[in-house]
């Protein structure tokens, strides 16, 4: 239906428009390649609604959200996945803690102070931190970081949800100075001539004047980052010990993510055990769609 | 100046100072340890043959091989799909809403984990459509999480063809798609290169949706075997080489190779970028 809208709409609009079967094929052909990504979002969507559904119908929407054990393989399993739901968002939050400050200062200094050969250098290092995979990170993070926790905290095994957020802060720093540098570079140079002509010092206009009028690509960057950290899977697998714990800085934890990828391949097909793995897919797919929206809002503030 | 703005400017300062110094430091010490502890470790043997039980011969061939089949069989079907898509929005779409929904669709794919990618890839690949766990199943993955990028980049740089250069075609008399396929398309190159660069970066890279849609084997195959059957990418092997294998001088091998893959594409999509942006101003 709205295909053939379109097409008389373009008919009328497009004086260049012949109305040969042989241009109309094309442009339908087009059309249905356009299309692919929105089939896509939806496929996406629909198959892990049907897929994930069911297993919170049979455990119950409060006990598998808010159930503090997940033991699916006993003999009474429990399906909770709160300790999943807390350690990613905690796990998240301090990835956002340690790697914001970091990605914020060093895209102001590359944005406004850093001369250009510094600048082209310190851009093709992150672009490398962005492109590294994460199953690189995740191998020096299990022989370095890992072992490192275990003797500067006295523990008795280093893997922990600190281990992660160090990983995590890393992985996310390339989006986060990137996007922001973006932003700060669109900040009009009137601006900060004016708070020059004022008095103030180059440091107090970057960061009193310069850094709020890019307060909405800023923010951009962070909820990238949210949804890079909270996304990731492998490199969080390799260092967070992977154990069903409830969230602790010092703990053997298990991400939303991982707890998918880590039982995925051990559970039969059909049983409840594995629609539950479908069910925190859902749950994180239902995270990342909601940090879209926020992530639209900002943009949309951006271009007003 | 007062001393509480002399103290807020070398605050600033020193803050920055360290940020720039520790991103820096994080990468020079990543790359460097990788590589000194990867290659030595990379052997002749190593990358030229398979993995046997009997003998307890670790090769990496035939990860070589996967990776490489991954990313002619991903790029195949998302070079068509991505630049269609995108001559769709630039130059066919006059319907306002449409452009946006698909752009948002894009925007949208872009955001999705890679591990939610692997799981539907499951479901949708290997179960329903019935590919088992393959390298095609694997491809047609990492077809769905690279279009939003094609997609993008061939927009960019269809948006730089002038205006005129149509309008001129189209004062000749061609129709639309003589138009497009002669004056527009040459135009967009740069982008569909960018496009398949960024694209083979993150298909190297990727391991999370290859997990469940492309399996762990370790077989030697030809391409057209290679395809139909599972195989294990450099990044899966890595992975299960080092956590559930514990052999960690394989791996570290790996993570080199993946480590100067990476250089080299970034590589690669600097010097296309300014090739492009140096004959765009001749």
């Amino acid at each position: 239906m709205q295909g053939q809208n379109q097409n008389q709409n373009q008919t009328k609009k497009n004086p260049h428009k012949h109305s040969q079967p042989l241009e109309l094929i094309i442009h339908g052909v087009f059309l249905v390649l356009g299309l692919v990504t929105v089939g896509c979002v939806l496929l996406i969507s629909v198959y892990l609604l049907v897929a994930g559904i069911p297993a919170i119908g049979k455990i119950g929407l409060v006990d598998f959200l808010f159930g503090t054990k997940w033991a699916p393989t006993e003999s009474v399993p429990a399906y909770g996945i709160l300790p999943f739901i807390l350690t990613s968002v905690y796990g998240t939050a301090g990835a956002i803690l340690l790697g914001v400050p970091i990605g914020f200062f060093t895209a102001v200094y590359l944005a406004k102070l850093a001369p250009t050969k510094v600048k082209t250098a310190v851009e093709t290092a992150v672009s490398l931190l962005a492109g590294i995979p994460s199953v690189v990170y995740g191998l020096v993070g299990m022989i370095v970081l890992v072992p490192g926790i275990r003797k500067l905290f006295n523990l008795p095994d280093g893997a922990s949800l600190f281990a992660a957020i160090i990983v995590l802060a890393i992985m996310i720093l390339p989006s986060i100075i990137k996007v922001s540098l973006t932003a700060l570079e669109a900040v009009p140079k009137e601006y900060e001539d004016a708070s020059l002509a004022l008095g103030a010092t180059p440091i107090e206009t970057y960061f009193k004047v310069s850094v709020p009028a890019a307060r909405s690509g800023i923010a951009t960057a962070v909820v990238l980052g949210v949804g890079r950290a909270i996304g990731e899977a492998m490199a969080v697998i390799m260092v967070s010990g992977n154990a069903a714990n409830m969230p602790s800085l010092f703990q053997s934890v298990r991400f939303l993510t991982t707890a998918v990828s880590s039982e995925m391949s051990y559970t039969a097909d059909g049983s409840l055990h594995q629609q539950a793995l479908f069910s925190i897919a859902l749950v994180l797919f239902l995270f990342i769609m909601l940090l879209n929206a926020t992530l639209n809002f900002f943009l949309k503030r951006e271009r007003k | 100046m007062s001393r509480k703005r002399t103290l807020y400017i070398g605050a600033m300062r020193l803050l920055m100072g360290i940020s720039v110094a520790l991103t820096c430091a994080l990468v020079l010490f990543l790359i460097v340890y990788v590589l000194s502890k990867g290659l030595p470790n990379i052997t002749w043997n190593l990358i030229s043959t398979k993995p046997s039980y009997l003998t307890g011969n670790i090769g990496i061939l035939p990860d070589i091989l996967n990776t490489l089949y991954l990313v002619l069989t991903t790029l195949i079907i998302v070079l068509p799909l991505g630049v269609g898509a995108a001559i769709y929005l630039t130059e066919y779409a006059s319907n306002k809403r449409l452009v946006s929904v698909i752009e948002y669709a894009a925007e949208t794919l872009s955001g999705i984990p890679s591990i939610i990618y692997g799981l539907v890839g499951m479901l949708i690949f290997c179960q329903f459509l019935g590919l088992k766990t393959s390298i095609l199943a694997g491809s047609l993955t990492l077809v769905i999480m690279n279009l939003p990028t094609m997609m993008r980049t061939t927009q960019e740089s269809l948006k730089t063809v002038p205006q005129s250069y149509r309008e001129g075609a189209f004062g000749l008399g061609a129709g639309k798609w003589r138009v497009i396929r002669t004056v527009v398309l040459p135009g967009c190159v740069d982008g569909v290169i960018t496009g398949c660069i960024l694209a083979v970066g993150r298909i190297v890279g990727e391991s999370a949706a290859l997990l469940f849609t492309a399996g762990f084997a370790h077989a030697l195959n030809g391409l057209i075997d290679g395809i139909r059957s599972p195989g294990a990418s450099l990044t899966v092997a890595l992975y299960v080489y080092a956590k559930e294998n514990g052999e960690f001088e394989v791996a570290f091998a790996i993570a080199a190779i993946l480590m100067i893959l990476t250089v080299l594409i970034n590589l690669a999509a600097t010097l296309v970028g300014k090739y492009f942006k140096r004959r765009r101003s001749l």
